[in-house]
């Protein structure tokens, strides 16, 4: 495969024109009141569509907007301007076809690992002895098979992670919003709950919406890697289609040619936006400091 | 420190003040006299002597066990009304801003005024008693259950409804699990509440109980009559305490700083 074909810059949506989007944010604009009486812009005209069983990862300088992006997305966040469509349908109130992994702890403190997992279910009605028995499998899945019985506070920040990670995807939701998932583990847990997720993926394609701050890492995962440029109002600066082959291994991905061909085209758009972003956090340091 | 040294030392200080209360009672100065009248500080062995009485006796248990019932009661019915108000409030912001200045008004009042008004209203019985632990003991569990109930962390609410919960879900699966945190927190506080409110109205008024042997002792200038009745109540609230320490071990296993607390 030659460098060329592995890769293609693209303006926004490349998916059929007859198929419905999983995922479609159109002309977005969110708005933060804040307390100082202020407006704070944190995205803006953002369009952004997810095909079904499309696996988007979202990469931008910290604070750019892109929790916010899936805040929205999931019915969290009511758009200030703009709309947002789950399944061709314009979203009001919360997205129930999409299972949500937070990125600060949400876990039920009070809850065991497998309570935590298993509770996931009680919405769908589901028996309590085997929502127990399909939460234990789950934990087996994401390595957590002897931590059954751990309270939140007892695991480790990964640990956590991989609950959360269980009790979303127990449930088979159709679309998936991930935000920094794998933010707090090792690189070789990372790696393995990487190549999980890719299988689950495959077996069961979903849309998928990824936040990573890892660019390797949304390369070697996804379909396609959205660059976010610095905020305030921050927008889409990048769309590139990844068009490495599947099934892939995380870690074997990272040696190809190709690999390093996308890198580099995607790392010179995001490049900007991260010295953007350093720059006017240094200038803000700056100004609190007078 | 290890913990024998401790609990010797803690030991320790209590024999020193017993063996000092003896010595100023029963030691007989120059003039013949002990430095402390008996009469008026009673002695430690008289003290002893009396509880031991008493507690063999049988009558103390009749009084004892009316003033327990009149805790349980207090305790119970004001810790249910303090989670149901206290949820209402904390899920209803209307009702919360109306009554809120009420809700500081009544709490800032010295229950101890309303203790002749409860005898009046619901005589010299229990009844009185109950109500007034039950306006100590409301307050508390109202306050930490709306708190606890407002101060769900905003992440573990969204995911709950993200997982899909409708509202008698979430009540049960984070709303009341966060406000029963705050209320076993402050459990301490109000189950000795609850006591208090029993003995004071006992106190202040009735034919039975703990506080009505005290003041009975009192007006008879009995001391060492004062002093077992304290020593009794003393015991009492050890032991209520330990079972609460005990309770709230077991619910709140889940929290980081319970496992480590050895009390
Ligand atoms: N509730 C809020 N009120 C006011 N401002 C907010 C609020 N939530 C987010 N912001 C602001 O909006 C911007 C985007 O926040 P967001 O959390 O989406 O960033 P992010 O891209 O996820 O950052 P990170 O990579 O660090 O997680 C930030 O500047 C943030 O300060
Ligand atoms: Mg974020």
């Amino acid at each position: 495969m030659s460098q060329g074909a592995a890769l293609s810059v693209s303006s926004p949506s490349l998916s059929a024109p007859a198929a419905v989007a999983d995922v479609a944010l159109r002309g977005l604009d969110i708005t933060f009141a804040l307390k100082t009486g202020e407006q704070h812009a944190a995205v803006k005209a953002i369009d952004l569509t997810v095909a079904p069983g499309e696996f988007v990862a979202i990469v931008g300088p910290t604070g750019c907007g892109k929790s916010t992006l899936l805040n929205a997305a999931a019915g969290l966040l009511k758009p200030s301007a703009g709309k947002v469509e789950i399944q061709g349908a314009v979203l009001a109130g919360l997205n129930a076809k999409a299972g949500y992994l937070f990125q600060a702890d949400a876990l039920m403190p009070w809850k065991t690992a497998i309570d935590n997992v298993a509770v996931a279910l009680e919405p769908q009605g589901v028996p309590r002895a085997e929502a127990l028995q399909r939460a234990q499998d789950w934990l087996a899945r994401v390595g957590l098979k002897g931590f059954a019985q751990r309270y939140p506070h007892m695991l480790s920040g990964g640990q956590r992670k991989r609950v959360a990670l269980a009790q979303m995807l127990i449930r088979d939701p159709q679309i998936l919003l991930m935000d920094e998932p794998f933010g707090p583990l090792d690189a070789q847990t990372r790696q393995i709950m990487g190549n999980l997720l890719l299988d689950l993926w495959a077996a069961n394609k979903k849309a998928v919406m990824f936040v990573t701050h890892d660019l390797e890492e949304a390369i070697a995962l996804a379909d396609r890697v959205v660059v976010m440029s610095a905020g305030p109002a921050a927008g889409i600066v990048g769309d590139f289609r990844v068009e490495l082959p599947r099934p892939r291994d995380i870690a074997e991905i990272r040696v190809e040619p190709a690999f390093h061909a996308i890198h580099k085209a995607i790392w010179a758009s995001l490049r900007v936006e991260v010295q953007k972003a350093y720059a006017q956090g240094e200038q803000l340091g700056e100004e609190a400091q007078q | 420190m290890n913990r024998t040294t401790l609990l010797a030392l803690q030991i320790l200080v209590g024999i020193a003040f017993l063996v000092v209360w003896h010595l100023l009672t029963t030691v007989p100065m120059a003039n013949g006299k002990p430095l402390f009248a008996p009469f008026f500080f009673s002695t430690p062995l008289d003290v002893l002597a009396r509880t031991w009485k008493d507690i063999t006796g049988g009558t103390l248990w009749r009084h004892l066990g009316i003033t327990m019932l009149e805790t349980v009661l207090a305790f119970g019915i004001g810790a249910g009304a303090g989670i149901v108000v206290g949820f209402a409030f904390a899920r209803r912001e209307l009702l919360a801003a109306v009554f809120d200045p009420y809700v500081k008004a009544a709490n800032a009042l010295p229950r101890v005024v309303l203790a002749p008004i409860f005898a009046l209203w619901f005589g010299l019985g229990i009844w009185s008693k109950v109500a007034l632990g039950f306006t100590l003991v409301f307050f508390i569990v109202f306050f930490n259950v709306y708190q606890g109930v407002k101060e769900v962390s905003p992440t573990v609410l969204a995911n709950a409804r993200m997982l899909g919960m409708n509202e008698r879900q979430l009540l049960r699966h984070v709303y009341w699990p966060a406000a029963l945190t705050w209320m076993f927190s402050s459990l301490h506080t109000s189950v000795g509440f609850a006591l208090i409110g029993a003995v004071v109205g006992e106190y202040l008024g009735s034919s039975a109980g703990l506080g009505y042997k005290i003041h009975e002792a009192e007006s008879v200038f009995d001391v060492t009559g004062v002093f077992s009745g304290m020593l009794i109540l003393t015991i009492v609230v050890i032991i209520l305490d330990a079972i609460v320490t005990r309770i709230e071990n077991r619910l709140l296993v889940w929290r980081p700083d319970t496992t480590a607390r050895t009390t």
